[in-house]
Order: C-alpha cells, then sequence, then structure tokens
C-alpha cells in the first residue's frame, strides 16, 4: 500500500484524532493525537491490510517552539512503511510508551527521554541510556548549555594555535 | 678498570637500576583500551606484520597485570571516570600512552557535549601518538619511545627528604 492510502485508511478509522495528513512532502506523514497514539499503534499494527510489524525508528525533534515524536513504521510482510508524528509542548513533554505495542521502542524511547527529555508514561525502565545517570540536563534541547565541567573534570580545550598567537604578543 | 678487564667473557656488568628497567621495558603487558577505531589499529599492532610483542608487550585483559595503558579511541566523560578508576587499579610502575588524535585531544568530537578532551585531563600521560588513527608503525614507535623514557628511570634514588618517593631521572 502507498503511504497516502494508509494514512487515509487510518485517517477513516480514527476522524479526529488524526490531526493533520501531510501529503505533498517527499515523504508524507500523518500527525496525530498524542492522547490516542496507543491505539493508533495497536490498529496499525494489528490491522490485516496495514500489518505494521516493525517500529523501526523512533526519535525526537526539538522545534524550539514544540518537541515532536517520530514513528516509522514498516511492515516485513506487506513491505510498506509510514511515519507518524506526535507533536507536544515543550514544557514537560509526556506521551505513553509504545513498548507495550512494539517491543523495540524500550530503548528508544530511553534515548529520547535521555537526549530529549520526553517522559513517556508507562515505560518499564525509563532511565538514561547514553549520558552518565548523574547528568543534568537533556543535551539535544535546543537551550541545553554544556557544563564547564563534569566530576571536575573540565570540557574545555583551549585550543593551541590560540596559545601560539597569545604568545606572539 | 682493571678489574673489570680481569673478569672472563661470560661475566657481564651493569647497574641494577638499569638492569630493573631493562626488565621491565622487555615485558610491557598492556591493557586491551579499545575504546573506537584506534583500537582496530591497536589490534594490527599486536598482529603479525607490526607484532609489538617482539619487543616483550603482549595485551593482559585485566588492569591488575598491566604495566601500561594504551587509551585507544574517543573518551567520552561518562567513560572518563572508569578509565581513572582502572588506571588506579593498575599496579605501580605504571605507564600510559595517548594513542590518537581523540585521546589526545578530543580530536574531531572535542566540541561534542558528551567527549573528555584529552584523556591527560584525568590521567598523567607518558607517550602521545598522534594520528587518526594512528598506523600501527605509529604506534610501535610510540612504544619504543616509551621504552627509552622507561630506560631513564632511577627506581633506588629517592628523595633527600627521606619520604621514600620516587625520583624519576631528568
Amino acid at each position: 500500500m502507498e503511504p497516502l492510502q494508509i494514512y487515509e485508511r487510518v485517517k477513516s478509522r480514527f476522524g479526529d484524532r488524526v490531526l493533520e495528513v501531510a501529503a505533498g512532502k517527499p515523504d508524507p506523514f500523518i500527525v496525530v493525537d498524542p492522547a490516542a497514539i496507543v491505539e493508533i499503534g495497536r490498529y496499525m499494527k494489528d490491522d490485516p491490510e496495514l500489518a505494521m510489524d516493525c517500529l523501526s525508528n523512533e526519535s525526537g525533534v526539538d522545534y524550539k517552539d514544540r518537541i515532536e515524536v517520530v514513528y516509522h513504521l514498516f511492515s516485513y510482510k506487506l513491505r510498506h512503511t509510514a511515519v507518524l508524528k506526535v507533536k507536544l509542548p515543550r514544557e514537560n513533554p509526556s506521551i505513553e510508551t509504545l513498548e507495550n505495542v512494539w517491543k523495540s521502542a524500550n530503548w528508544m524511547e530511553r534515548e529520547i527521554f535521555d537526549l530529549i527529555g520526553v517522559t513517556f508514561t508507562g515505560h518499564s525502565d525509563l532511565r538514561r541510556i547514553l549520558m552518565p545517570e548523574d547528568w543534568i540536563g537533556h543535551p539535544l534541547r535546543k537551550d541545553f548549555v554544556e557544563p564547564m565541567e563534569y566530576h571536575g573534570i573540565s570540557t574545555v580545550r583551549e585550543s593551541p594555535i590560540i596559545r601560539l598567537e597569545t604568545k606572539k604578543k | 678498570m682493571p678489574l673489570l678487564n680481569t673478569l672472563p667473557d661470560y661475566v657481564l656488568t651493569t647497574k641494577t637500576d638499569e638492569l630493573l628497567n631493562w626488565m621491565r621495558k622487555s615485558s610491557i603487558w598492556y591493557m586491551l583500551f579499545g575504546l573506537a577505531c584506534c583500537a582496530i589499529e591497536l589490534m594490527h599492532t599486536g598482529g603479525p606484520r607490526a607484532d609489538i610483542e617482539r619487543f616483550g608487550a603482549t595485551p593482559r585483559a585485566s588492569a591488575r597485570q598491566s604495566d601500561l595503558m594504551i587509551v585507544a579511541g574517543t573518551l567520552t566523560l561518562k567513560m572518563a571516570l572508569r578509565t581513572r578508576l582502572l588506571y588506579d587499579q593498575m599496579p605501580d610502575p605504571k605507564y600510559v600512552i595517548s594513542m590518537g588524535s581523540c585521546a589526545s585531544c578530543g580530536g574531531l568530537f572535542q566540541l561534542a557535549y558528551s567527549v573528555c578532551d584529552g584523556v591527560d585531563k584525568i590521567l598523567p600521560v607518558d607517550v602521545y601518538v598522534p594520528g587518526c588513527p594512528p598506523r600501527p608503525e605509529a604506534l610501535t614507535e610510540g612504544l619504543l619511545k616509551l621504552q627509552e623514557k622507561m630506560m631513564t628511570e632511577r627506581w633506588l634514588a629517592r628523595s633527600p627528604n627521606g619520604n621514600g618517593k620516587q625520583v624519576a631521572a631528568a
């Protein structure tokens, strides 16, 4: 099935809860209601016409005025793809986990939590996955400020070229 | 030296320090510490073509059996604390080779939020090997430079104030 046909099918099933169908893009996607994400995900996985058996990627994006979580779905059975997006507020972004629909969401949601700071409610093990556990802040947020030191290790290294130039003067 | 000239050929003479240093430098056991792509070159250096076992250097999997830590690859801040822990576990005398740009100064990734800009922020480094990654020949050269440095150590000389701290030769 083509992506637009998939989206029409989801749209006809869920109506208003599919907020936007972005058709005129090189990679069309749909924006859905964050509250309905688990329902829509389960439908797209279980529906025999869609059979999205693989969540191949889940990622978070900081757009400065909002946070988006993007789900890339793939069907091994029917060889088609779909992209879901949800828009979340920048303050305390939170959405229900898809871990119970696709198991692979577990680590990808931990990564989004770690780097962007989205809280996934109902997640079985929501810990940082890449950064140290005592790290403060979410580094892929646009307003993240790098700390000057971590456990006494300075995070700044003076360039030797600058040092040479100051020596000349 | 008349006495030395009277000794038969099979008697060799040396200084205790030099004997100790010669033994140490001829059996450098280095800790396997591959962090990134430099580890591939580190493996090649231990392999048959460069073969640093010619110089007595052999890989060990445990910090407690190692004399040398070859920090090969990008050091993240998360790993930096563990690196320091492993370094503290190594028995004295211990040496560190910083292999490649990343370990020396953070390299390509030094502006990244997660990268420690150089292993010398947490450990004393004896030899820096530049390159991205350094070829096995370069690392072998680094090892030979370290051996030269080891031969200058004076382990039996104590500091004059008698606190037992060893004085490395100038």
